[in-house]
């Protein structure tokens, strides 16, 4: 039962990008919690307000790189700090994500290549360049290091005016089985599997569904936030530590033989 | 988090041997009380001495001998809160061609009309827990219910239909107000003592194991273990949020094609 108990990340290290807020900032909450070190990378400038309250709160396991997704820059220099701080990496959490929705003859090409680039290029260049740290680090770890990849219920079904976030999502879910097969076959020590969330009250959410606010679907965030839990069987939005228990699951030994697979946490939304 | 299932009542059929054992080991180790069924006498005993879980023989098809079970649990633990739907064969089963009536209806009552009647009545259990309708209820079906082998057509069947049932339910559920999850499970080669056995029974074990280990991109079967981590994760409050959900735990087999 060498599973159980606390701190079962211990000697772990994570990278997670998008990390400063919502999901990715639960992951890292829960991942400390666990006994791992982790480093966060998002968009905001390293002395930023947001980065050093956020460090304080953490603590000392926890340290910060700024790094756009998009630029591959800007992945060499994450880790290259990664391997500077702790020299291995066995959880790397690809987090950062935008939306975008509208009517598709109104989408502007320059948008769809933006959230495209975060969303699919941001995963592809994660694990393009933390591959080799991850498959030296994984071997000494059971079950090996995990790629985690966010995508979405957005990435399984589709919904009306979301084609850009829904194409991109779709994305995430095949890149991550694919990966996942590429490393299986070549016995490397990474399992890849993708996380779909519903509706999470986080950040992103709320800004999106503002949009639909603006747009006049609705007179306030609230009452969208409530039609979606009356839709949703559980009858209420995610908690991002739900998320982040998910991910932690997805991190941890427990799942050693998960790689390839997709993990809805959803409550019942896509069963219906 | 050392006992993330204390104070949690759990039902797991199926549980003499194999993914079921280890599931009473691991949900009894997170500190749950377990109860499980089967009909493999002398495994259960063992089982229950090692473990401190009880046990009632019971056919899971057999829908009269259900409620009896039921008030068996109350009676002892006084709630539930979580059921493995795990008991399954295949037994009888053959291609679409060769299978019999007999056959066919074996596989069916058990794999089919069991997790029915497991879910049926953990719902109605769970229903009479004192803070109200709260619960986790997994049903074991298989990674054959989205890649049906041509050799075994009613095991292809009836773990398909059990994804459909967990979802039915996981609405429903939620429609009605219960704090009830309802999930499905997808494991792909596990090494079972059952797997072992047959290739042990080989004239070249060792060919055997390596057409068992190589069905997966991983390159080897799971360990019982590792069924039943998803198991006591889906069972905990950790995994709140998630109804209605069919989870491939199967190293990468129905993720898509080895390349060339
Ligand atoms: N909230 C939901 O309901 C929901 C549902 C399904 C999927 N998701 C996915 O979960 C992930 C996290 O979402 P969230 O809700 O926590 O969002 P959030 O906006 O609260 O957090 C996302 C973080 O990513 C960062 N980020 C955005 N673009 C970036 C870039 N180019 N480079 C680096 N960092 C960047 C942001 O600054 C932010 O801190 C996203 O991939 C999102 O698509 C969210």
């Amino acid at each position: 039962m060498s599973d159980l108990g606390t701190k079962r990340l211990q000697g772990r290290v994570a990278f997670i990008s998008g990390g400063l807020r919502g999901i990715g900032l639960a992951c890292a909450e829960r991942f400390l919690a666990e006994g791992a070190e982790v480093v966060l990378s998002d968009l905001d400038a390293e002395d930023s307000d947001t980065a050093t309250a956020t460090l304080a709160r953490l603590g000392q396991a926890a340290s910060y790189v700024r790094a756009n997704v998009t630029s591959e820059d800007d992945w060499v220099r994450a880790v290259q700090a990664v391997q500077e701080r702790h020299g291995a990496v066995h959880i790397l959490i690809n987090n950062a994500g935008t939306d975008l929705t509208g009517a598709v003859e109104t989408l502007k090409l320059e948008d769809w290549r933006k959230i495209m680039s975060v969303n699919v290029d941001g995963v592809f260049l994660g694990t393009k360049h933390f591959v080799p740290l991850l498959a030296a680090s994984g071997a000494a770890v059971k079950g090996g290091a995990s790629i985690i990849n966010v995508s979405s219920i957005m990435g399984l079904v589709g919904m009306s005016e979301v084609s850009a976030y829904n194409a991109s999502k779709g994305a995430v879910r095949l890149f991550t089985k694919s990966i996942a097969l590429e490393f299986a076959q070549k016995k490397m020590p990474i399992r890849a599997n993708s996380l779909h969330p519903g509706f999470v009250l986080t950040p992103l959410l709320n800004a999106g569904f503002q949009r639909w606010v603006d747009a006049g679907a609705a007179e306030k965030v609230q009452d969208l936030i409530d039609s979606m839990a009356a839709t949703t069987p559980i009858g209420r939005l995610a908690d991002p530590a739900e998320l982040a228990s998910a991910a932690f699951f997805l991190a941890s030994s427990d799942s050693s033989y998960m790689t390839g697979a997709e993990l809805v946490i959803d409550g019942g939304w896509t069963a219906q | 988090m050392t006992a993330r299932l204390e104070g949690k009542v759990a039902l797991v059929t199926g549980g003499t041997t194999g993914i079921g054992a280890a599931a009473v080991r691991r949900l009894v180790g997170e500190g749950a009380n377990v109860f499980f069924t089967g009909s493999k006498e002398a495994e259960a005993a063992a089982l229950c001495a090692e473990t401190g879980a009880q046990f009632r023989a019971l056919r899971v098809q057999d829908a009269a001998s259900w409620p009896g079970l039921i008030e068996d649990v109350l009676a002892a633990y006084g709630r539930l809160d979580i059921a493995f739907a795990n008991a399954g064969t295949e037994s009888g089963d053959a291609s679409i061609e060769d299978v019999g009536i007999e056959g066919w209806n074996n596989v069916v009552a058990i794999n089919q009309t069991g997790v029915m009647l497991t879910v049926q009545h953990a719902i109605a259990a769970m229903k009479r827990n004192p803070e109200g309708a709260t619960g986790s209820i997994i049903i074991n079906s298989s990674m054959n219910a989205t890649r049906p082998l041509g050799n075994y057509v009613t095991y292809s069947v009836t773990k398909a239909a059990v994804c459909a049932l967990a979802k039915s339910a996981a609405v429903h559920c939620g429609q009605k107000g219960y704090k009830i999850r309802v999930n499905a499970i997808l494991p792909g080669v596990v090494e079972t003592p059952l797997i072992q056995q047959i290739m042990n029974a080989q004239a070249d074990p060792a060919a055997t194991r390596a057409i068992y280990e190589g069905m997966a991109p991983m390159g080897r079967m799971a360990q019982l273990e590792e069924i039943s981590g998803l198991v006591a994760y889906l069972a905990s409050d950790e995994a709140g949020f998630i109804s209605g959900a069919e989870i491939a735990i199967d190293g990468a087999t129905t993720a898509g094609m080895m390349g060339v």
